[in-house]
């Protein structure tokens, strides 16, 4: 009844053109990022933002770039703890080694850094396919995780392996509280998913997906691969740097290389493919069901009163989490971000359903 | 309907059962002293984290049960398992501070590194007793840092001691291989500066072993371990590395006797499995095992005996058990030392509890009062020096049980404060803090 562009006429190409062609999906997303940039500093908890809010929007942040790889370019990738181990390690580098340094560069320089090494693995990409791709990328894995563990130049010859970051702030701006890191992450984070949109929308994201379907053709009609998987390579381990970056200097702020270890990259995989494949609103989706998700199980017992051992609880919650993944991916296969279509085209019809 | 009524029957049983017993984790309340508990109960460290987290458990219940509490203050506790993973731990970190966190002991290096970030801004104690960073015995720069009884730069130094006296003195220990089969995190690392700087000045030389956590594949290790022979291996190690290792030394017929662990490759979890196996093996230890002290007999009394113990009652007194117990002795015996200055039967705040974890004077009287007679050495902690004690012995597993194979050793103070107080100075520097003034001490 109300979800319905009946009456909205498009006059020119450029209002045809736009993200969100639905006068209704405007204001929804407007209103969404009100909430987001203006409800949630005011009114959540500081629990909330250091525990679930800023780990859920980086992470959103480093599925959406997977997404690109996985969802739209077709190239399944198990290398994406490593790309943002480089986001996170360049990033520090860049941050301790010149004097100076402002954050935002920083993190962006981790990112191009993250593009270099995430383009030089993708070359195996052009060659090898599926599965076979995925274990090339797992070397990637092990090999940035090797270099952060063994070569000391990368971590300032630090004795044990860990970083440290302290003092961040943009245009003289501290990055402090958790309201501050927040706000920061979400920012760029909406800034990249906005651009990711784009991209995926746009001549080089059809080439991806051209590609995703069936390479042969794609070739056949014109697209080069080499350009069209590397530039989804670049692109895709640029974000996820960015949010290794971030992952690193305002979520933890001390770090070791297992934290980007092989669990990061399978974690995040899970998320792209249960958010949905191909839909930069299903990463977002996939990091809150395996960010929030687990951490929600884990508090339940103690919400409801429920006398539980703390390794009762914790074994419920890997059972009661691994059954749902299993129960969404029956029920939709193709993620919870197709879950979410059907209930818009089901709004659509509302109430009079043919 | 027949799911209906089943999902209707269960929580209706969960809802009685509620009722029926009272929650172990109740609720912070005003007048209680509330103690944050991290631990891991499952995955790989497991074995190991829980006897640790038991101990600490059982003698809060101990000490509320007998006494009533620290001078009337009731305490309470609440757990929360982070798996040994540093996001869970800063998860569960977050989610209990706001109950009024006394202090906080991570149980693991990764999630220390974290917290040592955090806990100054939030004004919480971390209490890394024997791990941690070991920078962090300067209390006049990581003011809320305190690695009680030992660090990894003293495990390594007093280690490196033993050895030479086997060799009949340090000079001997010149040409000497001795190698370092490390866990490959900061945990596994940490030794390494002080073990560089030792191998310089005696001559030895050091070969570094890495094993990937957890540590269930070590075979190339091992084969490094057989190609180059050293005369000594230094496990650092955790959870199932302990045994894994011992195992693969078995099979590679490395003498075990050579071999010698840090204070968390030493307890029962790590030589059961292997059993006769690990005959001969050496581990540092910081504290005693075993039920005889009256501590001990205590918490068997007041808590097991009465059907609240946390674990199995055979494993109360395990190595792990009874160091998890001394750690949250001193979070308490801190409380009781603030309460002398900031108000007897009050409850203590972070910052209170830094002060008492900061002028602890545990002496051997105190420590016989406490029925703690033997377990371990006495400990007084200052503003500059945040570990008030460096000593600790070697015990060797005889197949059944630890035995002592070696006197006190401390640490040598003229090598480890001069290296401590140059990687405090430099973490100050990239940090931009500036050393603790005199007049900060007293506050």
């Amino acid at each position: 009844m109300f979800y319905r562009e009946n009456g909205q006429f498009k006059t020119s190409y450029k209002a045809d053109e736009q993200i969100f062609p639905i006068r209704q999906d405007r204001i929804a997303i407007a209103l969404l990022l009100a909430i987001a940039f203006i409800a949630v500093p005011l009114l959540a908890p500081e629990y909330l933002f250091r525990a679930i809010l800023i780990p859920f929007v980086i992470l959103s942040l480093a599925a959406i770039g997977l997404n690109i790889l996985v969802g739209y370019c077709g190239q399944i990738s198990l290398g994406t703890g490593a790309f943002m181990a480089v986001g996170a390690y360049a990033a520090y580098n860049f941050n301790v080694r010149i004097e100076g340094m402002p954050l935002v560069l920083s993190l962006l320089l981790g990112g191009a850094c993250a593009t270099l090494v995430g383009v030089l693995f993708g070359i195996p990409s052009l060659r090898i396919k599926g599965l076979y791709l995925a274990v090339a990328t797992l070397a990637a894995q092990f090999f940035v995780d090797w270099s952060f563990l063994r070569i000391k130049w990368f971590t300032n010859d630090s004795s044990s392996g860990s970083v440290t970051v302290s003092g961040l702030q943009v245009l003289g701006i501290p990055i402090e509280s958790p309201v501050q890191k927040y706000l920061f992450c979400l920012t760029l984070v909406t800034v990249f998913a906005l651009m990711a949109k784009n991209l995926v929308r746009g001549a080089i994201g059809r080439e991806w997906m051209a590609m995703r379907d069936m390479d042969v053709a794609a070739a056949v009609i014109g697209i080069r691969p080499v350009y069209a998987k590397l530039t989804a390579f670049a692109v895709s381990s640029f974000i996820v740097g960015v949010a290794g970056g971030l992952w690193g200097f305002v979520h933890l702020g001390s770090w070791e290389p297992a934290a980007f270890s092989i669990d990061r990259s399978f974690q995040l995989l899970f998320m792209v493919i249960i958010g949905g494949l191909g839909s930069i609103m299903g990463s977002f989706f996939g990091a809150a069901f395996i960010v929030i998700l687990p951490i929600f199980l884990n508090q339940l017992p103690a919400w409801l009163n429920i006398p539980m051992s703390t390794a009762t609880a914790s074994h419920l919650e890997s059972m009661i989490f691994g059954a749902l993944i299993v129960f969404f991916l029956i029920v939709e296969p193709h993620g919870l971000a197709r879950l979410w279509s059907i209930a818009k085209e089901k709004l659509r019809l509302w109430p009079f359903p043919h | 309907m027949k799911l209906k009524s089943l999902i209707k029957g269960a929580v209706l049983a969960a809802l009685s059962l509620s009722s029926l017993l009272t929650a172990p984790a109740a609720l912070a309340q005003a007048k209680e002293q509330f103690f944050p508990l991290l631990v891991y109960r499952t995955g790989p460290y497991a074995p190991n984290g829980v006897p640790w987290a038991n101990g600490k458990q059982d003698y809060i219940k101990m000490i509320n049960a007998r006494d009533g509490g620290i001078n009337g203050v009731k305490i309470s506790f609440e757990e929360c398992e982070t798996g040994y993973a540093t996001d869970r731990g800063v998860e569960c970190y977050e989610r209990l501070k706001g109950k009024g966190a006394s202090m906080i002991d991570p149980q693991a290096t990764g999630i220390t590194f974290a917290l040592t970030e955090k806990a100054p801004v939030d004004k919480i104690p971390l209490v890394t007793l024997g791990y941690g960073l070991s920078a962090s015995q300067d209390g006049g720069v990581f003011k809320w840092n305190f690695p009680l009884m030992g660090s990894y730069w003293t495990a390594a130094d007093i280690l490196i001691q033993h050895i030479g006296k086997k060799e009949g003195g340090l000079d001997k220990l010149k040409g000497k291989k001795i190698a370092l089969v490390y866990h490959d995190s900061p945990f596994g690392k940490e030794p390494m500066p002080l073990l560089e700087e030792r191998s310089k000045t005696h001559g030895f030389e050091l070969l570094k072993i890495p094993v990937t956590a957890p540590g269930v594949e070590q075979k190339s290790a091992w084969l490094q371990v057989r190609q180059q022979r050293p005369d000594y291996v230094l496990l650092w190690g955790w959870g199932v590395m302990n045994s894994t290792a011992l195992k693969e030394a078995q099979a590679t017929g490395y003498p075990r006797d050579k071999m010698y662990g840090v204070w968390w490759a030493g307890a029962e979890p790590d030589v059961k499995d292997v059993g006769e196996g690990a005959k001969g093996y050496n581990a540092l230890a910081l504290n005693t095992s075993g039920q005889t002290p009256k501590v001990i007999q205590d918490i068997i009394k007041h808590v097991h005996d009465k059907g609240q113990g946390t674990g199995p009652k055979d494993e109360v007194g395990s190595v792990l058990y009874t160091r998890g117990l001394i750690i949250q002795m001193l979070g308490i015996e801190a409380v009781r030392r603030a309460q002398e200055r900031f108000g007897k039967g009050k409850v203590m705040t972070g910052e209170q509890v830094r002060w008492g974890l900061e002028n602890l004077a545990l002496d051997q009287k105190k420590l016989d009062s406490l029925g703690l007679a033997g377990v371990m050495r006495p400990l007084s902690t200052s503003c500059v020096d945040h570990m008030g004690s460096v000593t600790a012995r070697v015990h060797t597993w005889d197949g059944a049980k630890w035995n002592f194979s070696s006197d006190f050793i401390s640490a040598d103070e003229q090598i480890i404060k001069p290296m401590v107080k140059a990687a405090a100075d430099k973490y100050a520097s990239d940090k931009k803090l500036t050393r603790r003034t005199p007049q900060d001490c007293q506050s």
